[in-house]
């Protein structure tokens, strides 16, 4: 009996002490991954939950849209506005104190979507996805030379940016945004009735799937993978439940076609929609739209609405709704170790700020997150960095920074750009 | 005759003072009629939204030529016109539904606020450049 009392109580010894050596590790693995990495004093700014740390990569980017961090924790960042002639920026942190002290530029094409996927760097213009081959180290090998992947997508000026992510499957996936705000006969213009059917969704308002690796893929050559979505910026591919999810930009200006929106009402309406896209989906613009407080999708006015019919039947309904007009341009499922439990497999969604809340005051320019258990949401979205715009009354046309893009460094490090200062944020989990 | 003279030279007094009345833009007016129609997109301070919607503080467009910034009122804009080198994306609706008079205050209201220091432009003016407006 005590022979057994011992064999069991050493056994719990052994496993404490195995356990508290793995956790150590573990820490010690997060502190060198990350050297002497540390938060600027002001947290670069921003204000986030405890135990969270954020510093300034670099800045004076100019139009930083969307990134992708090698794994050597390089940043390529795409701009949608040329930087000494050069559309593509790469950054270097030769010391290791996480402030990048070389950036190199290439590339003459403005635009928004990049991301790295089987030793490629893909990054897109307004109407074209391009190719770079990585070497061992995640150094572009032909900055001047691209591979042409995709040619010959519209690009009517309103929702122009082409964003881009990629499956495991050797797919590419590619945003076509409606050039519309509504489908109407005439866009934004007072009274004028939607057209139906849109005609603008066979060649636009949803999202593309293309071949990852044939070139000079256009129309034709597509699958249109899904439809009804008004203007994604932000989308990512979930390798938990194996599926597309998308961000969508909800229409503006309910208060503008008829007079049965006030505008208190047409402030709040609509939601800004999480999808969870497979081949085949429908979201239902320009038809209706989800209406966040009733939890219900509602006729548009400009198709016969009135506030309360529903419609859209066969339309998909959101995974989550977040508030209106809150423009969402970056979306990125965690799978790094360095944040707590909590993050694991959640969505953080990187929102670039309102105008279409004026007269009331703007909101947004935050990023928010989402906790997610086996694919699904498994708790109400909170925001978890802000303070972007750096102003009370923030204004879209003076906010000093607005979130754009979202990406994860190889030691699980949040990166988030900025487009309107040029920032790139580094977000750290320190425990302090 | 002398009567003659006299009343007609009280009706074209008249005339001018009535012509002189109607024809002045109120700021007022203007400031009330841009948060009924402008508001939304060039929002309140006209800061406008940065690749969307252009600023109104101290552009070319606004405080330049009467003509070109009344036809851009009175046809909106569904192309990427640079405006001082910079490209917004929305559509901008035409405003052709507002009257001469509306229109007028607007203006005058948008080219002397937000910083702006730009001459009224009248009813009459804005009447004259809408004739010659397709």
């Amino acid at each position: 009996m005590k022979k057994a009392f011992l064999s069991v109580a050493s056994f719990f010894i052994l496993m404490t002490i195995t356990n508290e050596s793995c956790a150590r590790s573990g820490n010690d693995t997060t502190i060198t991954q990350t050297g002497t990495v540390k938060p600027d004093a002001d947290n670069a700014g921003l204000k986030l939950p405890g135990g969270f740390g954020a510093l300034k990569v670099t800045d004076g980017l100019g139009e930083a849209r969307h990134i992708a961090v090698t794994s050597k924790g390089d940043i390529y960042v795409k701009l949608s506005a040329l930087k000494n002639g050069k559309s593509i920026y790469f950054l270097h942190d030769a010391n290791g104190d996480g402030k990048t002290e070389t950036k190199t530029g290439f590339g003459n094409y403005i635009g928004t979507g990049i991301a790295i996927k089987n030793g490629y760097l893909y990054a897109s213009s307004n109407t074209e996805v391009f190719r770079y081959k990585l070497d061992a180290n995640g150094k572009v090998t032909n900055p001047d030379k691209p591979e042409k992947i995709v040619t010959g997508l519209l690009d009517r000026h309103q929702h122009e940016s082409k964003s881009i992510t990629l499956d495991n499957d050797g797919n590419i996936y590619v945003n076509i945004g409606a050039y519309s705000n509504i489908c109407q006969e005439k866009d934004r213009v007072k009274a004028s009735p939607g057209r139906k059917p849109c005609p603008i969704l066979d060649s636009a308002g949803g999202i593309w799937q293309f071949k990852a690796d044939k070139l000079n893929q256009t129309y034709g050559d597509d699958t249109r993978y899904a439809t009804g979505l008004r203007n994604v910026v932000g989308l990512d591919w979930n390798t938990t439940t194996n599926s597309l999810f998308v961000m969508q930009h909800g229409r503006d200006q309910l208060q503008d076609y008829t007079d049965l929106y006030s505008m208190k009402e047409a402030v709040e309406l609509p939601a800004e929609c999480m999808y969870e896209l497979h081949k085949g989906a429908d979201c239902g613009w320009p038809y209706i739209y989800y209406d966040g407080i009733q939890h219900k999708k509602i006729l548009n006015p400009e198709y016969g609405g009135d506030g309360k019919k529903t419609g859209g039947e066969n339309a998909l309904d959101p995974v989550v709704a977040f508030p209106a007009h809150i423009a969402p341009n970056g979306l990125l499922f965690y799978t790094g170790n360095m944040f707590p439990e909590k993050y694991k497999n959640g969505a953080f969604v990187a929102f670039h700020g309102s105008w279409n809340r004026a007269p009331e005051p703007q909101k947004g320019y935050f990023v928010a997150f989402v906790p997610f258990k086996d694919g699904k949401p498994s708790g109400d979205w909170e925001v978890f960095a802000d303070n972007f715009a750096g102003e009370e009354n923030v204004q879209p046309g003076t906010a000093k920074h607005r979130p754009c893009g979202l990406a994860q460094g190889p030691d699980g490090s949040l990166y988030v750009s900025d487009d309107a200062g040029g920032v790139i944020y580094r977000i750290i989990y320190t425990g302090k | 005759m002398k009567k003659i003279t006299i009343s007609l030279f009280f009706i074209t007094s008249l005339t001018i003072f009535l012509f002189a009345q109607t024809s002045k833009p109120s700021v007022e007016n203007g400031k009330k009629l841009y948060e009924q129609y402008c508001l939304t997109c060039h929002q309140a301070d006209g800061s406008g939204v940065p690749k969307m919607n252009p600023p109104l503080i101290k552009t070319s467009y606004v405080s330049g030529d009467k003509k070109k910034l009344v036809q851009w009122v009175l046809r909106g804009s569904t192309e990427s016109i640079p405006i001082d080198g910079k490209t917004y994306s929305n559509n901008m609706p035409p405003q052709d539904y507002l009257k001469d008079e509306e229109i007028a205050d607007i203006l005058t209201y948008v080219r002397s606020s937000f910083g702006n220091k730009a001459s009224a432009i009248t009813a009459t003016e804005v009447k004259s450049i809408r004739a010659v407006t397709k």
